[in-house]
């Protein structure tokens, strides 16, 4: 099965600044693949290339196959893109806009009413678009966004300034997206939504792609290093922990341990030892490593700075 | 291919008539104005003309409607201007809503409350006007149309032209009103000195009042080829050079 987005040495600049130094990478059919890196990355430039807004200064994208801009108007039918704020009106109806936008495509649209029910905006429908909340409206775009039943759908940004509640409601929307067999390419600066939700993710900062892979192919290639943080009331000192294979410090702050090493193993190694020497503990943390890690190891900068 | 223009331009109405002061502002005040006009210029003794018996000239009218007119056009100036800051146009690249789609409804619905409005402006002022007044005044309706389409290809010039929202509403005042005064209506134009006069006859508006005066007296429209000629020229010229200018962004 060919890939449904193939991005080839894609360059892309604006006068003297250069937004888009050299992409390239591939999107699986059926996948939720993720754009990360902090902004002015150069994301939203991608995935405007990609969605057919704006043509690359050189290199190549195909969306389906097609030339996404040349080719534009028949790629919409089968790609869904997700709309920004500013683009409805502010005293229509959210059945209006689905109704609206349902009537644009030549498909046969999916069941509006069915749409409006899943992403619980049913009794939403004679709301205005301004009286809705931050999670309603988004859930309204990604309503927009599916109604016309498309191939691959795109998000950009989807759950900035959204509670954490709301938050993980768009995540469980979005992985029912594609378990039904659709795929999802996204943006986002958030490494949490990125590990949660994330089939694969292409790292970018400054215009390039530093990496690609599953988020948890990431973080063992990059970041193997694990941490246990212990605190025991059994007198006991930092011996018994060095013996862990595996390990690399052992620190001691009053009745805290902190062990760091390397590997999945360490952690089970840790509660092997414990078992073994009879120690009791009263609080256990194992701290693994995230996509921040990663991004900190591989650019050398805090992704939110 | 406008498609969703007749749904989207229905929910451009309904949402228009949801704005609290938007219907109001844009619909009453020339109806408003027109009342008022109208009353004190029907206490002065009435002319000896058949169609206008009760009123004082064409001009009352004809300004009304161009009024009218010049706001559709800055209104739309404005929204253009807005969208394209916005980014919004660009965007929409990317679905099958047609930027031209949206500025067609929202010309449609400027058009459709043109004529509304013009309608309720001379309900409102009905009394004031002989039976017979009424056959004109669906000429009339379509000649402002016709005047209005051609007005608002120059604000579509403008609009193509001007980079913000912030300066394009302004501008388009400051380029159309004053061609208003000079298009014969307050002044006439023999009256005015000779280089204006010149500057007169490049104006659409001058034809435009030429033509809403005339249909207005009960001209037949074949006397007003020349003003219809010049109106299309203006708007052929206009749109053409929109085409080549306006960037989405």
């Amino acid at each position: 099965m060919p890939p449904v987005i193939q991005v080839s040495s894609v360059r892309k600049t604006y006068g003297r600044t250069i937004a888009v130094a050299e992409a390239s990478f591939e999107v699986n059919q059926g996948e939720i693949f993720g754009l990360i890196g902090p902004n002015g990355a150069g994301k939203t430039t991608t995935m405007e290339c990609i969605e057919g807004l704006r043509k690359p200064d050189s290199g190549s994208i195909a969306v389906l196959g097609l030339d996404p801009f040349r080719q534009v108007y028949k790629l919409q039918d089968r790609i869904g893109v997700q709309l920004q704020q500013a683009q409805l009106q502010k005293r229509i109806k959210v059945w209006e806009a689905i109704d609206l936008w349902a009537s644009l495509y030549n498909k046969k649209p999916a069941d509006a009413e069915r749409l409006l029910d899943q992403l619980g905006l049913k009794d939403k429908r004679n709301t205005w678009f301004m009286n809705l909340s931050g999670g309603q409206k988004q859930r309204l775009f990604i309503a927009l966004a599916l109604i016309n039943d498309p191939e691959v759908v795109f998000l950009d940004e989807l759950t900035t300034g959204l509670d954490p509640q709301a938050r993980r409601a768009i995540w469980d929307l979005v992985r029912g997206i594609r378990d039904r067999g659709k795929t999802v390419f996204l943006t986002t600066h958030l490494m949490e939504e990125a590990e949660r939700l994330c089939d694969r993710v292409a790292i970018m900062e400054h215009g390039r792609i530093i990496d690609i892979d599953t988020p948890a192919g990431l973080i063992a290639r990059h970041c193997p290093e694990r941490t246990v943080v212990l605190s025991t009331s059994d007198p006991t000192d930092a011996t018994p922990f060095r013996t862990i294979p595996n390990v690399e410090s052992v620190e001691c702050v009053g009745n805290e341990f902190t062990i760091r090493g390397s590997g999945d193993d360490l952690v089970t190694a840790v509660i092997t030892c414990l078992s073994e020497h009879h120690i009791r503990v009263t609080d256990f943390r194992a701290i693994l490593p995230n996509l921040e890690d990663v991004f900190l190891k591989l650019t050398g900068r805090s992704i939110r700075e | 291919m406008l498609r969703g223009l007749a749904k989207l331009t229905w929910i451009e109405i309904k949402v228009f008539l949801r704005e609290p002061m938007g219907a109001f502002g844009t619909i009453g005040v020339p109806v408003i104005l027109y009342f008022v006009l109208a009353r004190f210029t029907s206490l002065r003794p009435p002319t000896p003309s058949p169609t206008l018996s009760g009123f004082t000239g064409p001009n009352l009218p004809v300004i009304v409607a161009i009024l009218i007119a010049i706001s559709a056009v800055l209104s739309l100036v404005t929204i253009i201007s807005i969208y394209r800051e916005g980014g919004i146009l660009k965007r929409l690249r990317a679905t099958p809503l047609r930027p031209q789609t949206i500025l067609s409804a929202h010309v449609i619905v400027k058009l459709l409350l043109t004529a509304v409005t013009l309608g309720l402006t001379f309900l409102a002022g009905r009394r004031y006007f002989p039976p017979g007044a009424n056959i004109h005044l669906y000429s009339f309706t379509i000649a402002l149309l016709i005047s209005t389409l051609s007005i608002l290809s120059i604000g579509f010039l403008i609009a193509s032209i001007v980079p913000t929202a912030r300066f394009a509403q302004p501008i388009g005042a400051f380029l159309l009103y004053p061609m208003l005064g000079l298009s014969g209506l307050f002044v006439p134009i023999a009256a005015l000195p000779p280089a204006l006069q010149t500057v007169s006859r490049l104006i659409p508006f001058t034809y435009a009042v030429n033509l809403l005066q005339g249909i207005w007296m009960g001209d037949t429209w074949l006397s007003h080829t020349g003003d219809l000629v010049a109106l299309a020229l203006v708007f052929a010229i206009c749109i053409a050079l929109s085409a080549r200018v306006f960037r989405w962004e």
